[in-house]
Protein backbone atom coordinates (compact mmCIF):
# COMPACT_ATOMS: atom_id res chain seq x y z
CA UNK A 1 0.00 0.00 0.00
CA UNK A 2 1.35 3.08 -1.24
CA UNK A 3 1.28 5.85 1.81
CA UNK A 4 3.52 8.41 0.06
CA UNK A 5 3.32 9.37 -3.30
CA UNK A 6 4.64 7.62 -6.06
CA UNK A 7 7.71 9.53 -7.92
CA UNK A 8 6.56 9.42 -12.04
CA UNK A 9 9.91 11.46 -13.07
CA UNK A 10 12.92 12.96 -11.26
CA UNK A 11 13.29 16.75 -13.59
CA UNK A 12 17.17 18.06 -13.76
CA UNK A 13 17.54 21.42 -12.60
CA UNK A 14 20.68 22.88 -12.22
CA UNK A 15 22.43 20.07 -11.40
CA UNK A 16 20.26 18.71 -8.78
CA UNK A 17 17.50 16.39 -9.19
CA UNK A 18 14.36 17.21 -8.79
CA UNK A 19 11.67 14.56 -8.03
CA UNK A 20 7.65 14.82 -9.18
CA UNK A 21 5.30 13.00 -7.02
CA UNK A 22 2.02 11.83 -8.82
CA UNK A 23 0.44 14.59 -6.84
CA UNK A 24 2.13 17.33 -9.02
CA UNK A 25 1.25 15.71 -12.47
CA UNK A 26 -1.94 14.96 -11.20
CA UNK A 27 -2.68 18.77 -9.59
CA UNK A 28 -1.27 20.08 -13.24
CA UNK A 29 -4.05 17.92 -14.76
CA UNK A 30 -6.86 18.99 -12.75
CA UNK A 31 -5.52 22.91 -12.96
CA UNK A 32 -5.09 22.13 -17.41
CA UNK A 33 -8.49 20.56 -17.04
CA UNK A 34 -10.12 23.73 -14.78
CA UNK A 35 -8.09 26.44 -17.24
CA UNK A 36 -9.73 24.28 -20.47
CA UNK A 37 -13.76 24.23 -18.46
CA UNK A 38 -12.84 28.04 -17.52
CA UNK A 39 -12.03 29.16 -21.34
CA UNK A 40 -15.39 27.05 -22.98
CA UNK A 41 -17.81 28.16 -20.17
CA UNK A 42 -16.63 31.87 -20.35
CA UNK A 43 -16.10 32.08 -24.11
CA UNK A 44 -19.00 33.74 -25.46
CA UNK A 45 -21.40 35.03 -22.42
CA UNK A 46 -24.71 36.39 -23.83
CA UNK A 47 -27.26 38.47 -22.50
CA UNK A 48 -30.12 35.69 -22.52
CA UNK A 49 -27.64 33.13 -21.12
CA UNK A 50 -28.50 29.29 -22.57
CA UNK A 51 -26.49 25.85 -22.36
CA UNK A 52 -23.23 25.88 -19.97
CA UNK A 53 -24.00 29.19 -19.30
CA UNK A 54 -27.00 28.41 -17.19
CA UNK A 55 -24.92 26.29 -15.23
CA UNK A 56 -21.92 28.27 -14.88
CA UNK A 57 -24.59 31.00 -13.47
CA UNK A 58 -26.29 29.17 -10.81
CA UNK A 59 -22.74 28.20 -9.65
CA UNK A 60 -21.72 31.70 -9.49
CA UNK A 61 -25.09 33.34 -7.68
CA UNK A 62 -24.33 30.04 -5.45
CA UNK A 63 -21.68 31.05 -4.39
CA UNK A 64 -22.16 34.73 -3.82
CA UNK A 65 -25.34 33.70 -2.03
CA UNK A 66 -23.52 31.65 0.40
CA UNK A 67 -20.38 34.35 0.84
CA UNK A 68 -23.08 36.94 1.39
CA UNK A 69 -24.74 34.72 4.17
CA UNK A 70 -21.49 33.96 5.92
CA UNK A 71 -19.42 37.01 5.47
CA UNK A 72 -21.99 40.35 5.21
CA UNK A 73 -22.63 42.71 2.35
CA UNK A 74 -19.46 43.79 0.28
CA UNK A 75 -17.56 40.42 0.29
CA UNK A 76 -17.96 40.05 -3.63
CA UNK A 77 -14.48 40.27 -3.79
CA UNK A 78 -13.54 36.68 -2.53
CA UNK A 79 -15.74 35.26 -4.80
CA UNK A 80 -12.78 34.07 -7.34
CA UNK A 81 -10.86 32.71 -4.40
CA UNK A 82 -13.21 31.00 -3.27
CA UNK A 83 -14.61 29.51 -6.41
CA UNK A 84 -11.32 28.50 -7.35
CA UNK A 85 -10.51 27.12 -4.22
CA UNK A 86 -14.01 25.47 -4.20
CA UNK A 87 -13.99 23.96 -7.98
CA UNK A 88 -9.99 22.86 -7.32
CA UNK A 89 -11.18 20.79 -4.29
CA UNK A 90 -14.11 19.35 -5.58
CA UNK A 91 -12.30 17.74 -8.71
CA UNK A 92 -9.17 17.20 -6.29
CA UNK A 93 -11.25 14.91 -3.66
CA UNK A 94 -12.93 13.39 -6.82
CA UNK A 95 -10.25 12.42 -8.83
CA UNK A 96 -9.70 8.97 -6.71
CA UNK A 97 -12.71 7.85 -8.21
CA UNK A 98 -10.86 8.18 -11.48
CA UNK A 99 -8.12 5.85 -10.30
CA UNK A 100 -5.71 9.01 -9.93
CA UNK A 101 -4.44 9.33 -6.23
CA UNK A 102 -6.12 12.49 -5.09
CA UNK A 103 -3.56 15.84 -4.98
CA UNK A 104 -5.32 16.59 -1.51
CA UNK A 105 -3.96 13.31 0.02
CA UNK A 106 -0.46 14.48 0.19
CA UNK A 107 0.23 17.23 2.95
CA UNK A 108 2.27 19.51 0.70
CA UNK A 109 -1.00 20.41 -1.38
CA UNK A 110 -3.15 20.83 1.84
CA UNK A 111 -0.53 22.77 3.86
CA UNK A 112 -0.07 25.33 0.54
CA UNK A 113 -3.84 26.03 0.12
CA UNK A 114 -3.85 26.72 4.07
CA UNK A 115 -0.77 28.93 3.74
CA UNK A 116 -2.98 30.90 0.85
CA UNK A 117 -5.73 31.17 3.42
CA UNK A 118 -3.89 32.33 6.17
CA UNK A 119 -1.62 34.78 4.73
CA UNK A 120 -5.32 36.25 2.81
CA UNK A 121 -6.67 36.21 6.39
CA UNK A 122 -3.37 38.16 7.77
CA UNK A 123 -3.76 41.06 5.08
CA UNK A 124 -7.40 41.36 5.28
CA UNK A 125 -7.16 42.12 9.15
CA UNK A 126 -4.41 44.27 8.19
CA UNK A 127 -5.87 45.79 5.64
CA UNK A 128 -9.61 46.39 8.23
CA UNK A 129 -7.68 47.37 11.28
CA UNK A 130 -4.69 49.12 10.06
CA UNK A 131 -0.77 48.02 11.38
CA UNK A 132 -2.08 49.63 14.69
CA UNK A 133 -5.11 47.93 15.14
CA UNK A 134 -3.68 44.82 14.06
CA UNK A 135 -0.67 44.35 16.14
CA UNK A 136 -2.80 45.37 19.12
CA UNK A 137 -5.17 42.63 18.20
CA UNK A 138 -2.91 40.23 19.90
CA UNK A 139 -2.38 41.95 22.96
CA UNK A 140 -6.17 41.63 23.86
CA UNK A 141 -8.16 41.07 25.90
CA UNK A 142 -4.72 41.21 27.73
CA UNK A 143 -1.23 42.07 27.11
CA UNK A 144 0.46 38.22 28.32
CA UNK A 145 -2.21 36.43 26.26
CA UNK A 146 0.14 37.46 23.20
CA UNK A 147 1.74 34.11 23.13
CA UNK A 148 -1.49 32.29 22.86
CA UNK A 149 -3.00 34.60 20.15
CA UNK A 150 -0.13 33.66 18.26
CA UNK A 151 -0.38 30.24 18.61
CA UNK A 152 -4.42 30.28 18.25
CA UNK A 153 -3.14 32.38 14.37
CA UNK A 154 -0.92 29.77 13.46
CA UNK A 155 -2.93 26.75 14.51
CA UNK A 156 -6.10 27.83 12.05
CA UNK A 157 -3.66 26.66 9.09
CA UNK A 158 -2.38 23.93 10.49
CA UNK A 159 -5.59 22.29 11.69
CA UNK A 160 -7.49 23.32 7.93
CA UNK A 161 -4.28 21.49 6.31
CA UNK A 162 -4.58 18.24 8.44
CA UNK A 163 -8.58 17.98 8.43
CA UNK A 164 -8.45 17.92 4.37
CA UNK A 165 -5.54 15.75 4.68
CA UNK A 166 -6.60 13.50 7.27
CA UNK A 167 -9.61 13.06 5.76
CA UNK A 168 -8.79 12.39 2.34
CA UNK A 169 -5.44 10.11 3.06
CA UNK A 170 -7.97 7.92 5.93
CA UNK A 171 -10.62 7.23 3.35
CA UNK A 172 -8.08 6.33 0.36
CA UNK A 173 -6.18 3.88 2.97
CA UNK A 174 -9.38 2.40 4.52
CA UNK A 175 -10.35 2.01 0.64
CA UNK A 176 -7.09 0.22 -0.12
CA UNK A 177 -7.54 -2.13 2.89
CA UNK A 178 -11.07 -3.24 1.75
CA UNK A 179 -9.95 -3.54 -1.92
CA UNK A 180 -7.15 -6.02 -0.33
CA UNK A 181 -10.19 -7.78 1.53
CA UNK A 182 -12.95 -7.83 -0.99
CA UNK A 183 -11.96 -7.08 -4.16
CA UNK A 184 -15.21 -7.13 -5.94
CA UNK A 185 -18.60 -5.47 -5.70
CA UNK A 186 -18.48 -4.87 -1.99
CA UNK A 187 -16.33 -1.52 -2.77
CA UNK A 188 -18.54 0.05 -5.21
CA UNK A 189 -21.05 1.31 -2.61
CA UNK A 190 -18.17 2.60 -0.48
CA UNK A 191 -16.91 4.71 -2.31
CA UNK A 192 -19.86 7.22 -2.36
CA UNK A 193 -19.31 7.70 1.43
CA UNK A 194 -15.36 7.55 1.22
CA UNK A 195 -14.48 9.43 -1.84
CA UNK A 196 -18.28 11.31 -3.17
CA UNK A 197 -19.56 12.55 0.08
CA UNK A 198 -16.45 13.03 2.28
CA UNK A 199 -15.01 14.89 -0.74
CA UNK A 200 -17.76 17.01 -1.06
CA UNK A 201 -18.12 17.34 2.67
CA UNK A 202 -14.44 18.28 3.00
CA UNK A 203 -14.37 21.03 -0.21
CA UNK A 204 -17.53 22.32 1.79
CA UNK A 205 -16.09 22.47 5.16
CA UNK A 206 -12.67 24.02 3.67
CA UNK A 207 -14.68 26.96 1.79
CA UNK A 208 -16.53 27.84 4.86
CA UNK A 209 -13.49 28.03 7.12
CA UNK A 210 -11.34 29.85 4.85
CA UNK A 211 -14.62 32.34 5.10
CA UNK A 212 -15.32 32.23 8.35
CA UNK A 213 -11.37 32.59 9.34
CA UNK A 214 -11.37 35.81 6.71
CA UNK A 215 -14.75 37.16 8.26
CA UNK A 216 -13.23 36.62 11.66
CA UNK A 217 -9.96 38.16 11.03
CA UNK A 218 -11.85 41.92 9.79
CA UNK A 219 -13.57 42.43 13.01
CA UNK B 1 13.27 -18.54 22.76
CA UNK B 2 15.43 -16.33 20.57
CA UNK B 3 16.23 -12.80 21.61
CA UNK B 4 13.75 -10.22 20.13
CA UNK B 5 15.57 -7.90 17.53
CA UNK B 6 15.10 -4.15 18.25
CA UNK B 7 13.48 -3.67 15.38
CA UNK B 8 10.98 -6.11 15.91
CA UNK B 9 10.57 -4.87 18.99
CA UNK B 10 9.99 -1.11 18.01
CA UNK B 11 7.60 -2.17 14.93
CA UNK B 12 5.27 -4.18 16.90
CA UNK B 13 4.82 -1.35 19.73
CA UNK B 14 4.65 1.35 17.20
CA UNK B 15 1.61 -1.00 15.51
CA UNK B 16 -0.33 -0.98 19.20
CA UNK B 17 0.53 2.31 20.10
CA UNK B 18 -0.99 3.31 16.50
CA UNK B 19 -4.30 1.73 17.25
CA UNK B 20 -4.19 2.90 20.87
CA UNK B 21 -3.56 6.31 19.67
CA UNK B 22 -7.15 6.14 17.59
CA UNK B 23 -9.09 5.28 21.23
CA UNK B 24 -8.64 9.36 20.85
CA UNK B 25 -11.46 9.51 18.94
CA UNK B 26 -13.85 8.22 21.04
CA UNK B 27 -14.10 11.71 22.77
CA UNK B 28 -14.78 13.22 18.85
CA UNK B 29 -17.84 10.81 18.37
CA UNK B 30 -19.54 11.39 22.16
CA UNK B 31 -19.07 15.30 21.04
CA UNK B 32 -20.27 15.06 17.25
CA UNK B 33 -22.93 12.96 18.58
CA UNK B 34 -24.50 15.72 20.64
CA UNK B 35 -23.93 18.11 18.18
CA UNK B 36 -25.88 16.46 16.11
CA UNK B 37 -28.81 15.64 18.95
CA UNK B 38 -28.49 19.34 19.52
CA UNK B 39 -29.09 20.58 16.05
CA UNK B 40 -31.96 18.09 15.61
CA UNK B 41 -33.87 19.61 18.57
CA UNK B 42 -33.49 22.62 16.97
CA UNK B 43 -34.66 21.47 13.73
CA UNK B 44 -37.62 20.19 15.60
CA UNK B 45 -38.11 23.78 17.33
CA UNK B 46 -37.31 25.88 14.48
CA UNK B 47 -37.45 23.82 10.92
CA UNK B 48 -37.67 27.15 8.89
CA UNK B 49 -34.19 27.61 10.25
CA UNK B 50 -33.08 24.01 8.83
CA UNK B 51 -30.45 25.51 6.36
CA UNK B 52 -28.97 28.00 8.72
CA UNK B 53 -28.68 24.66 11.38
CA UNK B 54 -27.05 22.36 9.33
CA UNK B 55 -24.36 24.63 7.90
CA UNK B 56 -23.13 25.81 11.87
CA UNK B 57 -23.66 21.89 12.74
CA UNK B 58 -21.13 20.96 9.67
CA UNK B 59 -18.54 24.02 10.79
CA UNK B 60 -18.78 22.65 14.15
CA UNK B 61 -18.41 18.94 13.45
CA UNK B 62 -15.36 19.96 11.49
CA UNK B 63 -13.45 21.73 13.95
CA UNK B 64 -14.89 18.93 16.63
CA UNK B 65 -13.16 16.26 14.41
CA UNK B 66 -9.65 18.31 14.43
CA UNK B 67 -8.33 16.41 17.63
CA UNK B 68 -9.61 12.43 16.33
CA UNK B 69 -7.50 14.01 13.12
CA UNK B 70 -4.22 14.52 15.09
CA UNK B 71 -5.26 10.87 16.67
CA UNK B 72 -4.91 9.67 12.77
CA UNK B 73 -2.49 11.13 11.72
CA UNK B 74 -0.14 10.21 14.67
CA UNK B 75 -1.66 6.92 13.66
CA UNK B 76 -0.15 6.67 10.21
CA UNK B 77 2.91 8.43 11.48
CA UNK B 78 3.50 5.66 14.07
CA UNK B 79 2.84 2.72 10.97
CA UNK B 80 3.92 4.39 7.39
CA UNK B 81 7.05 6.90 8.42
CA UNK B 82 7.96 5.50 12.11
CA UNK B 83 10.66 8.28 13.81
CA UNK B 84 11.57 5.70 16.40
CA UNK B 85 13.48 3.27 14.17
CA UNK B 86 15.89 5.50 12.99
CA UNK B 87 16.97 6.13 16.90
CA UNK B 88 18.22 2.60 16.89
Amino acid sequence: MEFFPKVVFVFPLFGMNIPVTETVVVTWGIMAGLMIFGYVAGRNFEKIPRGLQNAVEILYEGLESLLKSTMGEGSEGFVPYIGTLAMFLFVANLIGLLTFRPPTADLSTTLALAGITFVLTQYEGLKRKGIVGYIRGFFEPLPFMAPLNIIGQIANPVSLAFRLFGNILGGMIIMNLIYSVVPVLIPAPLHFYFDVFAGILQTFIFIMLTMTFVASAAD
Amino acid sequence: MSAIDGKALILALSALGAGLAMIGTLGTGIGQGIAAGKAAEAVARQPDAQNDIIRTLLLGDAIAETSAIYCLIIALILIFANPLVRLL
